[in-house]
Order: structure tokens, then sequence, then C-alpha cells
């Protein structure tokens, strides 16, 4: 058809077209955009948790610290379970640090959608966004409960070697796997509203599946690879290797098989959000 | 500038007794169902099916830079969808729109804002969320404090601001953003009537400035002093295209039922024990003879339909109706102790009282109405300050001088130039 618009003032302004099916173009053009908005998000999360609780960030110490000292009871001391040469409550918050991130960076992922409701349907942004930001919180947890293990780990005189350059690494894997499953579970959320249920079983089962209070070792080996395929199991397993001096030694099969895990959660998760993102606002 | 191309938006609705929600636990129960059926009847069994609701239908519409577009239409016509696809929040279902600018929308006042963090911190989320980088925001933020009027409360959670504090503030972000096209949906129905005018300002100079501006309001005085165009909307169908006036009065004479004074009242800031509250205020103006005015103007009746509904019964309470001017001056107080008459509810029960002001000449102005129940001097059951807007319009005698004649009340009145004696 014929252009109706003069060009000269046309051109000075960007043009976005709206078209069924067609939003794919400027899609990752916008989330750059709006990457603002994405440290925003994860600002406004940080303020709003610790502003709502009397204590604060205290939480974030305190959490990790009263599990420690009941799984170092329980598994260390009444099952007596093996530490791989390393004192039990060492082994059990190096475990703890990663769970407990991708335990609350997949809920808060999850929930998000649904808790920002109101901004789904009233403005427009990637919408990738939101669960994504929510992830950022738990990010500042790890690195204050990061922080306590090294004070823990001085209480006890070890120090890590030169293996823990590759901590970042292992937090990515965390940090990946958190999103993936989160980004898919929140735009399931927003359809089948059920799962806001599903969602702490399915935390509350991984941490029995995970090698939290025990050593990877435990499983037993002809099932032990089946344990991998927990993104979380591989990412444990790296944590107490990178801080631990290597005295659990990797498992490098499962350590494959736990990323190949989350770089497969991360295709799907955003793969299957993209393809229903256009009808959050309608179905929320 | 903006291009509507063949723009329809289609809803699918399920007549199948629902909640709100899908749950996992209805479609695994469904299919279950589903396949019992199959068996059990071998044809399946002719349900009510979902149903395709067009919520928008073949939209053709131009929208030119500097344009004071309003929309009007009944609910349920299709305004807020129309303004949802352009705002991209949702896709249309087949068609193009094009854009050309900035898109700003405001649809909800205060989107996003979070009731624990404080208003800077909240301008600054607002912003972002609008789209706007730190660096425009920090350039405007002295701009946007000075125009909501909240310098003292910078740094007091929005949980503790009035409504009227929240909406200025929401709207200031809004309309500090620049975006060469400005969309909103309802918001200025809230707040006070200076504000109301800063805000149509505001918005005034936007468009002075060559932006464009899409406005939705059931407030047809809204429209008529802020539009100079006008869509209606029906069925999702563009029926009329035109210049305000004209089109204000079609969609008056069209929808007898419903007319410009429609406000619902269930969400607005009040005080009271809420026994009982007000549900709907309703005004229509009329001319001699009872026949229908498109707008109140000096010498009309005005009719108020106030319905209410009561949650405990009560017995022999008053209903108040007052009029205020743009500085909060009573102008009116109608009620109807005044006329021996009061008003008892049972449980549950809802009535309308109508209150007809004969022959208001107010002057060509914005007032606002509060609504009162109550026993007087004992009881508050539902007081709400900011019930409803409307705007007086001149008659004509009066526009034929251009310059204003200050004051409120345009009393009739005759006058002779006496001899000298």
């Amino acid at each position: 058809m014929s252009e109706p618009f003069q060009a000269s003032t046309a051109t000075e302004m960007p043009l976005i077209t709206i078209e069924a099916g067609k939003s794919e173009r400027h899609y990752w053009n916008d989330i750059w955009r709006y990457r603002e908005l994405f440290y925003f998000l994860a600002w406004r999360d940080i303020l709003v948790r610790y502003k709502q609780t009397t204590i604060g960030i205290i939480w974030a110490v305190l959490r990790p610290l009263m599990t420690m000292a009941v799984f170092t009871l329980v598994f260390g001391k009444v099952a007596k379970l093996p530490s791989d040469g390393v004192p039990y409550a060492l082994l059990v918050f190096t475990g703890l640090l990663p769970w407990h991130f991708f335990a609350s960076a997949f809920t808060e992922a999850a929930n998000s959608l649904i808790e920002n409701e109101k901004m789904i349907t009233k403005v427009y942004f990637p919408r990738l966004i939101i669960p994504t930001s929510a992830v950022i919180a738990s990010v500042l947890e790890l690195i204050i409960s990061g922080g306590l293990l090294f004070a823990l780990m001085m209480v006890y005189g070890t120090t890590p070697d030169w293996r823990i350059v590759a901590l970042p690494f292992f937090a990515g894997l965390a940090f990946a796997a958190a999103v993936g499953a989160g980004v898919w579970v929140a735009a399931l959320n927003v359809r089948y509203r059920d799962f806001r249920y599903v969602v702490p079983f399915m935390v509350q089962a991984g941490l029995y599946i995970s090698p939290v209070g025990f050593s990877s070792h435990l499983f037993p080996d002809e099932w032990r690879l089946l344990f991998y395929l927990n993104p979380i199991t591989g990412v444990i397993d790296g944590f107490r290797w990178a801080l631990l001096s290597g005295k659990p030694e990797l498992y490098e099969s499962g350590l494959l098989v736990s990323g190949a895990v989350t770089v497969m959660l991360v295709v799907i998760g955003v793969f299957h959000f993209r393809k229903t993102e256009k009808t959050f606002a309608d179905v929320i | 500038m903006i291009h509507f191309e063949n723009v329809s938006k289609k809803y699918v609705i399920d007549h199948r007794p629902r909640q709100k929600y899908l749950s996992l636990r209805d479609v695994v129960a469904e299919s279950g169902r589903r396949l019992v059926q199959a068996f059990r009847a071998g044809v399946p069994q002719s349900q009510s099916k979902p149903e395709d609701f067009w919520a928008l239908r073949d939209i053709n519409l131009e929208v030119k830079l500097g344009d004071r577009l309003g929309i009007v239409g009944r609910n349920g016509a299709g305004k807020s969808t129309l303004l949802k696809t352009l705002s991209r929040i949702t896709e249309p279902s087949t068609g193009r729109i094009r854009i050309w600018g900035r898109v700003a929308s405001l649809l909800e006042v205060g989107t996003g804002f979070h009731p624990e963090l404080t208003g800077r911190e909240n301008i600054y989320l607002n912003g972002a969320i609008q789209g706007m980088v730190r660096a425009e925001i920090e350039k405007k933020f002295d701009e946007i404090v000075a125009f909501a009027e909240v310098e003292r409360f910078l740094d007091t959670p929005v949980k503790r601001y009035s409504s009227g504090m929240y909406v200025r503030l929401a709207f200031a972000v809004a309309a500090h953003l620049d975006p060469e096209i400005l969309v909103i949906d309802e918001v200025l129905a809230v707040g006070d009537i200076q504000f109301q005018k800063k805000c149509l300002a505001k918005m005034e100079n936007v468009a002075a400035e060559g932006r464009t501006i899409i406005l939705v309001s059931h407030n047809m005085a809204t429209i008529l002093s802020l539009a100079n165009r006008c869509v209606l909307l029906a069925a999702g169908r563009i029926v009329t295209d035109g210049k305000p006036m004209e089109v204000v009065s079609e969609y008056q004479n069209t929808y007898q039922d419903e007319s410009f004074g429609q406000t619902d009242l269930t969400k607005v800031e009040r005080y009271g024990t809420g026994d009982a509250r007000f549900v709907s205020v309703h005004l229509c103006a009329r001319g001699r003879g009872g026949t229908r005015l498109p707008f109140p103007e000096t010498g009309s009746d005005l009719e108020f339909e106030i319905t209410l509904e009561a949650r405990e019964q009560i017995n022999s309470a008053t209903v108040a109706l007052i009029v205020y001017d743009e500085l909060g001056n009573r102008l009116i107080d109608a009620n109807t102790l005044l006329k021996g008459q009061s008003v008892s509810l049972l449980a549950k029960e809802r009535r309308t009282v109508r209150f007809l002001l004969k022959n208001v000449r107010l002057k060509r102005d914005l007032y606002t109405v509060g609504l009162w129940l109550g026993m007087l001097n004992m009881a508050d059951i539902d007081g709400i300050r900011y019930a409803t807007t409307f705007k007086m319009e001149a008659v004509r005698e009066d526009i034929l001088y251009a310059a204003p004649f200050p004051g409120v009340y345009a009393c009739e009145f005759s006058c002779q130039v006496l001899e000298e004696v």
C-alpha cells in the first residue's frame, strides 16, 4: 500500500510495527533497551525483602547457619556419615550455599510473574526481565552466606587453594539452572495456577535428592550418574571441590551430565517462556 | 503518528462454568471426563463450546502528530483493548499497527509502585518500568517532584500517601516521560480539581509541543476539554470519528442509559463505618421540559442517581450530596433531611436515591461532588469527598463575551438604568 506519511517527520522517529506473531524482531533489542529495568526490579526486590523483616539482612545469615547446625548434627553426629576428610560443618555448608541459592532463586523466579501481575497487564516491557531479575536478590544472599563460609573456614583453620578460581563457574551454573527452571515454571504458573503449590514441593524434593547434608560419594555407584540429572548435584560437587582444596574429588562425568541438563533447562525454559509470553496479559 | 490497519483482537470465551484461572487439576479432570463420556455415549455430547469474542474488529485509524484523540464507548466496547494493543501489552490477532515515536502509557495509576518503597524510590522504579533510563530520570527528577507536590514526603513509603498524592506522583512520572505518544486510560478521575486542572494543562502542553495524546474516559467533561478529535467505539468497531462535541452527543443519544456521569464508587477513598456504602453515582443533565442534554450547562437541571448497598441494616439515615468548587468551598448541600426524608436499608439491600438540582446556575468551570451517608451529628456511615467531577458549560449568551466574568453563580437578573430624579 502507498506510504501515507511524509518522510521528513516519519524518519526522525523510531518506527514500531505491531503485528500478529511478529514481535520477535524487537524482542532482544528491547531487552537491551530495558536493561535498567532489570537492575531496578532487582534493587526493588532486595529493598523490599529487607524492609519488611525487622532483623532484615540478618535473615540471610541466620537461615543457612541454622540449617547447617541441624544437618551437621543429624548427618555428622547422629548418622556418623563420612565427611571426605573435611570438618563436617564445612562439608554441609559448602553444599548448603549453592542449594539455598538455587532454591530461593528458583522459587522467586517461578512466582515472579504472578506477583507482578499488575505490571504485566498495564505496561509493556520484555517479560523475561521479571523472572531473571527476581534471581538477583538471591545472588546477594549467596554472597553474604559466602562471606559467612569464609569466616567459618577461618574458625576451622582451612584456606582454599588455587581451585577457588573455578568457584564463579559453578556459581554461574547454579544461576543458569535457577534461571532456566525458574523461567519455565514462571510461564507455566501463569497458565496453571496450581503450580504455585507444586513449587515448594519441587524444592523440598530437590533437597532430598541433592547431596546437601552428605557427600555425593554416598550415592550408590551404579546409580550415581542418575543423581547428576539434578543439576545442583554437579554444582554442589563443584563448590566443595573448589572451596575445600579438592578434597572430595570431582566426578567429571557427573558434572558433565549436570552441565548438559542445565543448558537444556535454559533452552527449554526460555523457549517455552517466549512462546507463551504473548498471552500472559490475556490469561494472567 | 499512529496507523492502525485492519486491527482485530479475538478472545476465546469459555462458557463452561469455570474459575478465573485454569488449574492443572481441572485440566486433568476435564480430559478424564471427556474420555469417559466418549466411551459412554459414543458421540461427544454437545456442550457449550468455547466461543470467539472480538474485542476489536477491523480497526482502521490514523492518528496524526499533535492529535488529541478521545475514545468513548460503553464498558466492553473495546476501548481498553485498543489501548492495550497500542501499548504492546497484548498482541492484535490480525492486522498491523505502525507507530512512529515512543509510547508512554498510563493505563492505571501507579503501576509498579511498591507500597513499601519511598516516593523517591518509586519514581526511579516507575520511570524504569515506563522505559526511562536512569540518567533521564535523574534529569527530570526535580520536575517530577515539583509537579507532584510531594517534596516533603519524598522519603516516606508510599503506603502512607493519600490517594491524591499517590495519583499525583504516578501521573507526574508518566507526564514527564516526554513520549511522542501519551496513552491515558481513565486516570484523572481521582484527585482534587486543582490537580485535575494541572494535569489537563500539562496534557495540553504536551499536545501543544506536537505530541500525540490518546485518552479514554467515561467522563465527557474530560474528553470535551482535552480532545480535538473523538472516536466512538461499539462492539469493537469504530462507529463515529469526528469532532468531540458531535461524537459525545451521539454517544449520549445512542446510549441513553449510560451517560457521561456514571462513576463507579467501589474503589474510591472514603471514610465512615462502612455499614452501607455508595456503589455508584450517575449524573445526567436536563434542559427545559426534561430533555436530556449532552453535558451540564448553566441553568440546566442536574439529576444525580446515587446507588447504595447496605452491609448491615441501617435505619433512618440521611443522604447528602455536596457540590464543591475548585477551592473546596461547599456550594450546594442537598440532602434528604431537608426534605423530611430518610433512608432505611435491610442488610444486603440496594437502593437508589435520586436528587434533582433544579436550575443550577453555576458558571462554566469544573466542580466536584461529595457524597455522605450518616446520622447528622452522630455517625458517618459512608463519606466520599471526591465521588465525581462534572464540568459546566456556558449557555450561548454567556459565550458571546469571550472574557469570562469571574464568579461562581450566574443568577438570572435584569437591570434597568434609571432616569435621574
